[in-house]
């Protein structure tokens, strides 16, 4: 069959703006799909990869239209049909396998009763049957004991489990087409490779054709024979998977691809000149010209077109020039200064255990619960010790007693040999409070959302140093400039920022009292692949200038590499090994870090 | 379908909550007695006022047992509770149970009929206008219902009077009977007040609905459920609705409590024999024994509704139920 499964025509979404004219959010899109293939659609955050997946559902969120062009799956326009019709397409023709399963399943519903929902809307099944078929679809997606999960509620399978039965769900219907909106993003490594190799399977299998997106390049690899690189809601450049992959033409796709961390590369980030900055929708010439580092006069003026060069199809008018330009990427892993072997934390046979104390007196008094099991690190002045494990390996409780917030725990923990960090927080010296300060994985839950940036700074200085109103003003700005914000900033409001600016002013904030010891809880994994990577280099250079000591945790193995001196690996609350990091990527000897080093695409 | 060790687990936790609930009762009962044994003077002085002297004052307090220290007479007290017996009125000189009986089962008869109708009215409409939210059905439900939120009950008491009964003459506007009337003869008369209390309470609950709805509609799995080609009255009911009464279940539990407690206002506007206005009226009798039986019966009531109700919410939300280490 030559007709294609998926034609798109045009097809702008946006909203109304303030001043009445149209903003759009997906920008003149044209793309095909034929019967049985994958594509992926890959962008940061707000690139409208998501908006442009469901409208193919003839789904837009609330003040989104479509604004001009077509969309013709199976021949129908999912915007044309009657509401019975678009019933029986939506989990019929095609169907969605969403972002966040825990929180896609209704939560009240057993898994069975949703299941069987889907088989008798879009199945002609006879009632009797449907059982055996969800049984079978379990085993499709390789679910473990699939009578077992029948009768459970949906909070009770792990994030795996989940999104597996999520997929059978949209298996249910025989769709012609699957989307996967980042299906994988909320999993830990190990679970996420064993996820993607299912969907390959399905996919060469079933021969169902998908479109998949998520703003992570290498798992669009690891599934998709073509890829489409979105910014600004526009294509950028489109072609062969392994192509785009290998040989990056756009300068986006070439950022993009140079932001993610790899295994066994020396990391070098080429810093765009300004990452924070808005897309602008608006813009006369091409969207990326604010951000991209080859622009020349023409891209400012002229909006440029999808054009055929070579094996693929790129937006760009400076593509010969680039090419010209392209050097080879230069690698320097930054050399850490050791200045001299002074232990600045030492931790010893630190065991952390999960009182569960019910408000009943008479019950069984507590279960005690161990997450961290007899762990000893040191970390040597100037040097960052990366701890790296799945969730729920104790890597945070870790940092909770450090910082003095774990209330049951044993072992020893000294601060420069002076200051005991078993002391809880309540009770230690401002002076012990001051050398170890702590940045936290979400900026939106941390920092105060009615607390200006300046007095959000401000408050540390006040509380560990006297300082003068000029004196404190002077020192927010050297701390705006360490971080690379501008001190206009300052009088904005977190809400008003970013979320990787956000991030900023948390690390910046953590830096005000002039710590030894940063601990930082996961501070990348809210954020953006390219936002990532800005966090990552500025925790660099601030490493590299200030001679900051750092305990960084993660449970992505790339971060912690790209960052880190020596990394431990955590496993059930022990370390599992531990080393410099070139030698555990090298030689990984124990099984779980070779697993994990594996599962890394 | 619950299965074994689920069971158990349930049991146990709402024999520890049934226990704590008759914990707090007792702690009341204390706070109650001692509360009234603050006040200057004691019962028979303050039932008798004037004429409290001489022996008219000895033979009533040996009648109350009054001569007894406090900590005996709370010991009989509670001892009375704990099997059924409230003690006796001063001013009625009969048993407490003969007083507050009837007029509780008339406050109870007229509460659950205006909760009996209102909630599901209320849960109705909120689902309703979260569904149309922002377009014109939701603007008048919304509207209307902050509308009688606002006005005072016994406004629209008196406006329904004059409207269904002055005016249109299809309702009695009083009611007229007597305190332990058989039930038929309650509910031929107690439609307006049915319909005042309805009107005062549909909003609270209307508005929570709603907005916990809109919520609902907002979460992914809804966006899901919608996805999957449901028929919109399949999501609603099935998918959106259950999630969204859970934070509402509290709400309806206080509102029932509070209409169980007798509705002050209302039972004085239409002269209905309730528990509200046996209350003052004990105050103004100035027996002691009656005010201390009612305030510890409104205790009761609204320490079982809130056991109810989380128990309630225990039973529908399956997070909470099952406790199950996680696979």
């Amino acid at each position: 069959m030559s007709l294609p499964l998926l034609k798109i025509d045009g097809l702008s979404i946006g909203y109304e703006g303030a001043d009445g004219v149209a903003v759009p959010i997906v920008n003149q899109v044209d793309l095909q799909l034929e019967e049985g293939s994958t594509l992926g659609l890959v962008g940061e955050s707000g690139c409208g990869k998501s908006t442009l997946l469901l409208a193919l559902m003839g789904y837009y969120d609330s003040g989104l239209a479509r604004l001009a062009g077509k969309v013709a799956l199976l021949g129908k326009d999912p915007g044309a049909l009657n509401e019975a019709d678009l019933q029986l397409f939506r989990g019929g023709d095609v169907a969605l396998i969403p972002q966040n399963a825990g929180q896609a399943l209704t939560p009240t519903l057993k898994i069975e009763a949703q299941m069987l929902e889907a088989l008798r809307l879009h199945t002609p099944l006879p009632a009797a049957s449907r059982q055996d078929r969800i049984l079978q679809l379990f085993d499709r997606v390789q679910l473990p004991d699939p009578a077992n999960l029948l009768g459970r509620y949906p909070h009770e399978l792990s994030g795996g489990q989940q999104q597996r039965v999520a997929l059978a769900m949209a298996l249910a219907g025989n769709p012609k087409v699957l989307l996967l909106d980042e299906p994988t993003t909320g999993l830990d490594v190990t679970t996420q490779q064993a996820v993607l190799a299912l969907l390959s399977e399905i996919a060469l299998e079933s021969q169902t054709a998908m479109v998949f997106v998520s703003h992570d390049i290498g798992v669009i690899g690891a599934v998709c024979e073509r890829v489409a690189v979105m910014y600004a809601g526009e294509i950028v450049e489109l072609g062969a998977c392994n192509q785009i992959l290998q040989h990056p033409r756009h300068p986006y796709t070439q950022a993009l691809l140079s932001s993610i961390p790899k295994l066994g590369q020396a990391w070098a980030f080429k810093a765009p000149t300004s990452i924070q900055q808005g897309q602008d929708r608006r813009l006369s010439g091409c969207a990326y010209a604010p951000r991209c580092e080859y622009v020349g006069p023409t891209c400012l003026k002229q909006k440029p077109r999808l054009t055929r060069d070579q094996d693929r199809e790129v937006k760009c008018v400076q593509l010969s020039e680039i090419a010209r330009m392209v050097a080879p990427a230069g690698g320097h892993k930054g050399e850490s200064k050791m200045v001299g072997q002074e232990y600045v934390l030492s931790v010893n046979n630190l065991s952390v255990s999960y009182d569960h104390t019910g408000w009943w007196p008479f019950a069984s008094r507590q279960e005690r619960k161990l997450t961290v099991r007899e762990v000893s690190f040191d970390i040597v002045r100037g040097q960052t010790l990366g701890l790296v494990g799945e969730s729920g390996s104790g890597k945070s409780s870790i940092l909770r007693t450090l910082i003095g917030l774990q209330k049951s725990f044993e072992g020893e923990a000294q601060l420069l040999d002076k200051f005991d960090l078993t002391t809880p927080v309540a009770h230690r010296s401002k002076a012990c409070l001051s050398k170890i300060q702590m940045v936290f994985q979400n900026p939106d839950a941390s920092l105060n959302p009615r607390q200006s940036i300046f007095a959000a700074l401000a408050r540390p200085l006040r509380i560990y140093f006297r300082l003068s109103e000029p004196e404190i003003r002077a020192e927010v700005e050297r701390l705006m400039a360490a971080v690379q914000l501008p001190m206009e900033y300052s009088a904005r409001y977190p809400g008003q920022l970013s979320g990787g600016e956000r991030q900023r002013v948390a690390i910046a904030r953590a830096l005000a009292s002039k710590p030894d010891v940063l601990l930082c809880d996961e501070i990348t994994s809210a954020l953006d692949v390219s936002v990532q990577a800005s966090i990552i280099q500025l925790l660099k250079d601030l490493k590299d200038a200030q001679g900051l000591t750092l305990l960084f945790v993660s449970h992505d193995l790339p971060v912690v590499m790209a960052l880190a001196d020596d990394v431990a690996i955590l496993q059930r609350g022990q370390i599992c090994e531990s080393g410099r990091v070139e030698q555990i990527f090298n030689a990984p000897e124990h099984p779980y870090t070779q697993s994990l080093i594996k599962a890394v695409l | 379908m619950v299965n074994g060790q689920e069971l158990s687990y349930l049991l146990r936790l709402v024999i520890q909550r049934i226990f704590a609930a008759f914990v707090t009762l007792g702690v009341v009962s204390m706070v109650v007695f001692a509360a009234i044994e603050l006040l200057p003077g004691d019962a028979c002085q303050a039932f008798l006022g004037q004429m409290a002297q001489g022996q008219r004052l000895a033979n009533c307090r040996a009648e109350h047992q009054l001569d007894k220290s406090p900590i005996e007479r709370y010991g009989i007290w509670a001892a009375g509770l704990a099997q059924g017996d409230l003690g006796n009125s001063i001013k009625r000189s009969k048993p407490l149970e003969e007083v507050i009986g009837p007029r509780f089962r008339n406050t109870v008869i007229l509460g659950l009929t205006a909760a009996g109708i209102g909630i599901p009215m209320a849960i109705a409409l909120g689902v309703i206008a979260a569904w149309f939210r922002e377009r014109k059905v939701d603007f008048w439900i919304s509207g209307v219902a902050i509308f009688f939120m606002t006005i005072p009950d016994f406004i629209t008491g008196t406006l329904l009077i004059s409207l269904f009964s002055v005016w249109l003459g299809w309702l009695p506007g009083i009611v007229i009977m007597r305190v332990d009337a058989p039930i038929t003869e309650v509910f031929s008369q107690i439609g307006l007040p049915v319909l005042t209390l309805m009107l005062v309470m549909i909003a609270h609950i209307m508005r929570m609905v709603r907005s916990s709805m809109i919520d609902v509609l907002a979460s992914e799995f809804v966006m899901m459920a919608t996805l999957k080609g449901l028929p919109r009255w399949r999501l609603l009911l099935l998918h959106a609705l259950p999630n969204a009464l859970l934070p509402a279940i509290n709400l309806i539990a206080l509102n029932i409590a509070w209409l169980m407690g007798g509705v002050l206002v209302v039972e004085v506007v239409f002269n209905y024999p309730g528990i509200g206005r046996l209350s003052v009226n004990a105050i103004a009798d100035r027996d002691l024994p009656l005010v201390q039986a009612i305030a510890l019966l409104m205790a009761a009531i609204y320490v079982s509704l809130n056991l109810l109700a989380d128990l309630l919410t225990l039973m529908l939300s399956p997070k909470l139920r099952t406790q199950r280490v996680q696979p």
